[in-house]
């Protein structure tokens, strides 16, 4: 692909990448928020490919937007408050100056990005990113993390069970 | 090509936002949902320099940060779900029970 043509793909998924980021800040409905926040993974997913992260991609579009919006978007479904929730709550002191140091943050990590100065990014084999690649890096060098991982995720299966059940 | 930068431009942006989401936004769904937004600027940065240094590495870390994910989506959903049967509120002002 040449330098313009992904310049130009990287700009198209960014700029409604960081609006509808935004949105899932700004809506006043949770729901709204929730599917903001998927078009924001969808989003992100191009950016990924863009990256040469395949599998990723494939993962987050599967997994983020999939699995785990439909769990968000059903327990919105599930605690419904009415609508005394979503009137306008009068911010805070302490809100509003946390927001504004979050703002700091990320001033001085850009400022920080900024000092790196344009770095090219090298050629990559034509593999990279892909399943093939990637589950073999995860079955060899990260086999413990792998592992570890399924355990991790039957301990949440469990522990969401036993949380959110009323009586077992 | 697009310079490594930019990708970490748009990850720093990314976080910043689910850091102010966090500190704004009352309604504990959301921000559970802010901090998804915040995990995922982290896997944009690991996916970012493992392109930038042609390593795979920074893929498995964001497989597992995926994972990582999913299953804290999982209990901090049960919690929260519990605390809306306890307290009848999502409202993370309204969950003090540590503070007296």
């Amino acid at each position: 692909m040449s330098d313009r043509a992904e310049s130009v793909v990287f700009w198209i998924f960014a700029i409604p990448l960081m609006a509808s980021a935004a949105g899932v800040v700004v809506a006043r409905n949770p729901v709204n928020a929730a599917m903001s926040l998927v078009a924001a993974f969808f989003f992100l997913a191009g950016i990924y490919v863009l990256l040469a992260a395949h599998l990723i991609a494939f993962l987050q579009v599967l997994v983020y937007a999939g699995a785990i919006m439909v769990l968000f978007l059903f327990v919105i479904m599930l605690l419904t408050t009415g609508d005394d929730a979503l009137k306008r709550a009068r911010l805070k002191f302490a809100q509003v100056a946390g927001a504004f140091g979050a703002a700091g943050v990320v001033a001085v990590v850009l400022v920080a990005i900024y000092d790196l100065g344009p770095t090219e990014m090298p050629r990559v084999a034509s593999d990279f990113g892909t399943l093939r690649a990637v589950g073999r890096l995860l079955y060899t060098q990260y086999l413990l993390p792998f592992e570890a991982t399924s355990l991790l995720l039957l301990v949440a299966i469990v522990g969401a069970v036993v949380v959110a059940k009323q009586r077992i | 090509m697009v310079p490594v930068n930019y990708y970490l431009a748009l990850a720093a942006f990314l976080f910043g936002i689910g850091l102010v989401g966090v500190v704004v936004k009352r309604n504990m769904l959301v921000v559970f949902m802010c901090i998804e937004l915040m995990l995922n600027s982290a896997n944009l940065t690991f996916l970012a320099f493992a392109r930038r240094w042609g390593s795979l590495g920074g893929h498995a870390i964001a497989f597992f940060v995926i994972a990582v994910a999913a299953a804290e989506a999982a209990v901090g959903l049960a919690i929260v779900i519990a605390v809306f049967r306890t307290r009848g509120t999502l409202d993370v002002g309204d969950v003090t029970l540590l503070k007296s």
